[in-house]
């Protein structure tokens, strides 16, 4: 079966250093960190990554007060990504449009809100609001988005823990090629530093992020690495087949060339290297590609101890044959762990690089950790590369599951 | 209570459940949904903000009485002498 080409056309985006993919790409090529501390309920001050977009550039302010925080991401990178693409929705047949966004959960910070309003009210359950179910199911973010561009095709999440966010490209990718659908607005969201939850349950596992500098928390590969920054964010791509694309003279970021996803099935959260390997591997063999032409891995890794360790052990025997490495960056050490949409925020501050050739670093390693001392490596500093033709961008996730996406410089 | 400082109440509730409404000219007499964005999720929310902040209930069977800021005062302004709040 002979497969469409795919291509991203447009992008938008919010991060905790940016809220275009100019500016995300200028911090990261600078060394600038979007980490700040916030108030987490109950729990006092922690670092996390806020993003800093103006939520009324797309939505009305009731708009903002019914709908959720995540929605209100997804909508201003739906937005931003069809004005980037130059595609005027209004000439197009919207219910041929689909809407793929990526979650690692949703619903936490809506329901945590809801208990503390009750718990003002001693908990008498009337003072509930009759916004929660529409707040809380999971097509959310997806749901805002059609409602704000009218927008009639399938609208819906794909919950893959932090694989996420590939996962709303990928899916994308697949539903063009089946023809369901003839443009995509793809990729991952966000809101998680809303809820206390998930900060207390990294807490529990040891596996929170702690620094008296917020902006050197999160620090992947370094020895004195102690968790995870959490971060909210957003990054939503327009997907095309490639003749669509250029039937309308679209500018092209780079075509999607593999991908694949898999489960570890060993553990609730601990990865599995073997797996993770398996997935890259299986991704580039779906790619059409060998090792030697992958020119840089965005890491996944998320600044705990034990998982940037399993990684670089399933970076280094994939790439072992190499005599000369990827380049390897990460991009958590500037934003944090945007959860949802990490994976397709971490690809978006990489594709300039088709372009520029240049790597951006991952930052805040001061002493890096002999286990995850792997070839490759781009530590602190952006260097220039020779040639960068492919891009590898792996998200994991907890219960295992693995997603592995390859996008190469588009020719034609 | 008078009817005048309920009215002023009502219209505090909707400027937040509205917030993009311009409220400044609001004729009493007419329905609230004739003149400003409302649907009935916005009613349920102004139901549940009299709740919150005036401790007023009012039932399912009574929601018609809201329909504008005139039949809300002549509605509400005998319940907030008998609130529990």
């Amino acid at each position: 079966m002979k497969h469409s080409r795919i291509v991203i056309t447009g992008i938008g985006l919010t991060a905790p250093n940016g809220n275009s993919l100019a500016e995300f790409r200028k911090n990261l090529l600078n060394g600038v960190s979007g980490v700040t501390t916030i108030d987490v309920r109950y729990m006092g001050r922690h670092p996390a990554g806020m993003c800093t977009f103006d939520p009324l550039k797309y939505q009305k302010k009731k708009d903002v007060r019914i709908g959720t925080r995540v929605g209100g991401i997804s909508i201003y990178c739906a937005r931003e990504a069809v004005a980037d693409s130059g595609l005027n929705l209004e000439t197009r047949d919207k219910s041929r449009i689909g809407i793929y966004l990526g979650i690692t959960e949703h619903g936490n910070v809506e329901t945590e809100n809801e208990v503390f309003n009750i718990s003002q009210f001693k908990y008498d359950t009337k003072f509930w609001t009759h916004h929660h179910n529409p707040r809380t199911v999971a097509n959310n973010p997806s749901g805002e988005v059609s409602l704000n561009l009218g927008i009639t095709g399938p609208a819906y999440t794909i919950g893959a823990a932090c694989a996420a966010g590939n996962m709303g490209l990928i899916h994308a990718a697949q539903m063009l090629r089946l023809g369901e659908v003839d443009l995509a607005l793809a990729g991952g969201v966000s809101e998680s530093p809303q809820t206390f939850g998930i900060f207390a349950g990294f807490k529990s596992q040891n596996a929170l992020a702690s620094h008296e500098d917020p902006k050197k928390a999160s620090r992947p590969f370094d020895q004195a690495r102690n968790g995870i920054v959490i971060a909210e964010g957003g990054c939503i791509y327009t997907i095309e087949r490639l003749e669509d694309a250029q039937a309308r003279g679209a500018k092209i970021y780079g075509e999607i060339a593999g991908y694949h996803v898999n489960s570890d099935a060993t553990d609730y959260v601990l990865p599995n290297p073997e797996r993770q390997a398996q997935c890259v591997r299986k991704a580039i063999a779906n790619a059409g590609m060998t090792v030697e032409d992958i020119d840089l891995v965005n890491t996944h890794a998320t600044s705990t101890p034990q998982g940037d360790i399993q990684e670089c052990l399933a970076i280094a025997e994939v790439f072992k044959s190499r005599s000369t490495p990827p380049h390897i960056n990460n991009t958590k050490s500037f934003i944090g762990h945007t959860m949802g949409a990490a994976g397709a925020l971490e690809l978006a501050g990489n594709l300039p690089s088709f372009d520029d050739l240049m790597i951006h670093p991952t930052i805040n390693v001061d002493t890096l950790d002999p286990q995850c001392d792997i070839p490759g490596l781009v530590i602190n500093h952006p260097v220039t590369a020779k040639r960068v033709c492919s891009i590898l961008n792996n998200s994991f996730g907890m219960l295992g599951i693995n997603s592995t996406l390859i996008i190469k410089r588009f020719a034609a | 209570m008078t009817k005048d400082n309920c009215k002023k109440l009502v219209i505090d509730i909707i400027s937040d459940i509205a917030p993009d409404e311009d409220l400044s000219a609001i004729k009493p007499e007419i329905r609230l949904r004739d003149q400003l964005q409302l649907d009935s999720m916005d009613f349920l929310d102004i139901v549940m903000e009299l709740r919150k902040r005036h401790g007023i209930e009012v039932p399912e069977a009574d929601y018609g009485q809201l329909a504008s800021l005139e039949s809300c005062a002549e509605y509400l302004t005998p319940k907030f002498g008998t609130a529990k709040a």
